[in-house]
């Protein structure tokens, strides 16, 4: 770790030197890369023996990759200086990639095996609407420099216990204190600012793991690789045997049982899949909140991964509980933060605040983070009688699809008869889901946030920060008009980008955007 | 369309139609947009009933129902759209409304707004009109403001940018 230290971070002082990615990252590109093309390489081998030569392509695809992959390493460097932090890349084609320091919202430090057992990182930096695509990413740090440059990228200076609100003229002057200090310390130093712990995990949290479903994409995977496998190599799967003795108990018993059974397989496998999925993402989780006014996540198994996010970004936290989860006491928390969309995944593109764990941990977690309890626990208004009747309408009108659908085509195609009988067990479930979601659906100001609660499959409460709201669409469909009810969605730079509240009573809609923004409605209203 | 709970109380405060309309213009220039699309199932079915003269009467039908909606179309449409897309702006705030069965009613504030764009078609610059977009920092939903005249969208376009400038930081 030193030698790296040594050649490449040393003078860092006035004019910052273009820096190398590690050299130990020569190693982990062939074994990354072989690793990665093993399934179609594999097709390709078992193919091969059919069709020629295809075990060959494949091989001379990963050495091509392998080569890319070298030319990369040795074409990129980087350099952070006092406004701005820089990355050249590209062998052909040169290009600089510059980023203003104080747009720096988020950064993500990632390491998988191969990265962890040479002491690696990658190291991404999200600037908000620019990470989309490429973002600035290096890929094969040495894990002290990957640190620092966190440190040097988002905690401006130790010396600055918090930092100013929306000063981007003084973000940028503390940045060049934050160098003066990183430089004089040196590598050694790196500064380990004070941090509080907010959660970290606990293994009975584990328990969580089976309602997360995670394991479904799993089998999604698993199924499709087998099913090209056998495809490619004309392998008829009715010839492997423990297969072939599967099928054949199937056909010796009822449809009734073999469909349980099956069933029963399908479950066992999606529970194990999703715990071993939760373990592997989230082992070791801890969020800490550390005094340079930054939120501090680290997760992982064998992958680890930490994300680190500045607090000045924050908008707010949703608080998300899946039905299964639900039904066993769980909850999961998302930072609502600018520059940081919710992607998807069971991490939720490093929004995650917490994992699957106990409710009230959840709701603790939340308040922790927003710095008051009060609207994640706060009474929220309905939407009254109106909107219920919306969303019943809403879920019959879908449900009703299917029995109809097997109606028609019984008394059009001569479809058995039964079938759209059976069907029609689908429109108490719905009107169940109809009624959850009405009791669900409520919002509430609440302090300095904007609190909404809605949905069943998934219900998410969110708590928005009134100064995060950047605007207001109210929208009413024809049905909506005539129900007088109206959908308020406050806009907002942060997280989903909007959020909506489902059909307000319009008498109810004003107050709520008035109460939320004060003053911005007052010349547009009228009294009557 | 009262309330649901508190009747016969207070007053309740409603939020009215932004005050301005668009250009008058944009009635005829939506009438020409709507009148150019409905000219191409028209011409298809003008091919086809040429194409199969042994048999026209079916083909007259259809034609004729095409003509019926399309002028209905091209009559009321831009009328309708006309009253209905307003818009207005106060030195705190900008206000829209659009939408034909839905409607659709947007309010920024002023300090929040990133950018202020116009933009005219080839066929807009003909009848002298400008679209005017703005656009906040989240990515749900810039307020559009569709057939300005161009002297209204210079005179929003500078107000707007005045104020804006007015407001330091990043608007998130």
């Amino acid at each position: 770790m030193t030698v790296d230290a040594d050649s490449g971070l040393a003078p860092a002082a006035v004019a910052p030197q273009w820096r190398r990615l590690s050299s130990r990252m020569l190693a982990v590109h062939p074994v990354q890369e072989t690793l990665r093309a093993l399934p179609a390489l594999l097709i390709a081998f078992v193919a091969g023996r059919s069709s020629g030569n295809g075990g060959l392509w494949g091989l001379f695809g990963v050495v091509v990759t392998v080569g890319l992959g070298v030319l990369r390493w040795a074409t990129t460097s980087y350099r952070v200086g006092v406004d701005q932090v820089q990355v050249r890349r590209g062998f052909v084609r040169r290009r600089v990639l510059s980023i203003p320091r104080d747009r720096v919202r988020t950064v993500d430090i990632t390491a998988h095996p191969l990265h962890r057992l040479l002491g690696l990182v990658r190291i991404t930096v999200g600037t908000g609407q620019s990470d989309r695509k490429e973002g600035l990413r290096l890929d094969g740090l040495t894990a002290a420099e990957g640190d620092r440059l966190r440190v040097e990228l988002l905690h401006r200076g130790a010396a600055v216990a918090t930092v100013e609100p929306e000063a981007t003229t003084g973000g940028v002057a503390t940045g060049g204190v934050a160098t003066g200090v990183v430089a004089a310390g040196g590598v050694a130093a790196a500064p380990a600012p004070a941090e509080t712990v907010l959660a970290s995990m606990r293994p009975g949290w584990v328990w969580y793991g089976p309602f997360t479903l995670s394991g479904l994409v799993t089998i999604g995977v698993v199924a499709g690789f087998v099913y090209r496998l056998a495809n490619e190599a004309h392998v008829n799967p009715g010839r492997f045997g423990p297969l072939r003795a599967i099928s054949h108990q199937l056909a010796r018993v009822p449809l009734g049982i073999a469909i349980g059974e099956v069933a029963l397989a399908v479950l066992v496998f999606v529970a194990v899949a999703s715990t071993v999925g939760y373990v592997v993402a989230f082992w070791g989780f801890r969020l800490s909140r550390q005094d340079t006014g930054t939120l501090h996540m680290t997760r992982g198994l064998l992958t680890t991964r930490a994300t680190t996010i500045e607090e000045r970004r924050l908008r707010g936290v949703e608080l998300s509980e899946p039905l299964l989860l639900r039904a066993v006491g769980g909850a999961r928390c998302i930072a609502i933060a600018t520059g940081l969309r919710v992607g998807r995944g069971a991490e939720r593109g490093g929004s995650l605040l917490l994992p699957p764990a106990p409710h009230a941990e959840a709701v603790r977690v939340a308040a922790e983070v927003l710095g008051d309890p009060r609207p994640l626990t706060v009474r929220l208004t309905g939407h009254g009688r109106r909107a219920a009747r919306r969303r019943y309408l809403r879920a019959l009108e879908v449900a009703a699809v299917l029995p109809v659908g097997l109606a028609l085509l019984w008394w059009l195609a001569g479809w058995p008869g039964w079938a759209p009988v059976v069907a029609l067990a689908v429109l108490p479930v719905a009107a169940a889901l109809a009624a959850d979601r009405v009791r669900s659906l409520g919002h509430a100001i609440s302090g300095g946030h904007l609190v909404v609660r809605q949905g069943s499959v998934v219900r998410r409460r969110y708590a928005l920060a009134r100064e995060g709201i950047i605007g207001w669409h109210l929208r009413q469909s024809i049905f909506q008009r005539r129900a007088g009810v109206v959908t308020v969605i406050a806009t907002t730079a942060a997280g989903r980008q909007h959020y909506s509240l489902l059909d307000v009573p319009v008498d109810l809609s004003v107050p709520v955007v008035a109460e939320a923004t004060p003053g911005l409605l007052d010349p547009f209203l009228i009294v009557g | 369309m009262t309330s649901d709970g508190g009747a016969g109380t207070a007053p309740v405060a409603r939020l009215r139609p932004p005050r301005h309309r668009v250009s008058r213009r944009a009635i005829a220039y939506w009438t020409v947009r709507a009148g150019v699309g409905w000219l191409v199932p028209l011409g298809a079915q003008v091919v086809w009933l040429l194409s199969d003269l042994s048999n026209p009467s079916p083909h007259v039908l259809w034609l004729a129902v095409t003509v019926i909606v399309a002028a209905v179309h091209v009559v009321v449409m831009p009328q309708w759209r006309f009253r209905v897309h307003r818009w207005e702006t106060t030195p705190e705030a900008v206000y829209t409304q659009a939408g034909w069965l839905n409607q659709s009613r947007r309010i920024a504030p002023v300090s929040r707004i990133q950018t202020v764009d116009t933009a005219r078609g080839p066929v807009e610059q003909l009848f002298g009109l400008t679209n005017v977009t703005v656009t906040t920092a989240s990515a749900a939903g810039p307020l559009k403001i569709d057939g300005l005249d161009h002297e209204t969208a210079q005179r929003l376009v500078d107000e707007l940018t005045s104020t804006t400038q007015a407001h330091p930081g990043d608007a998130t």
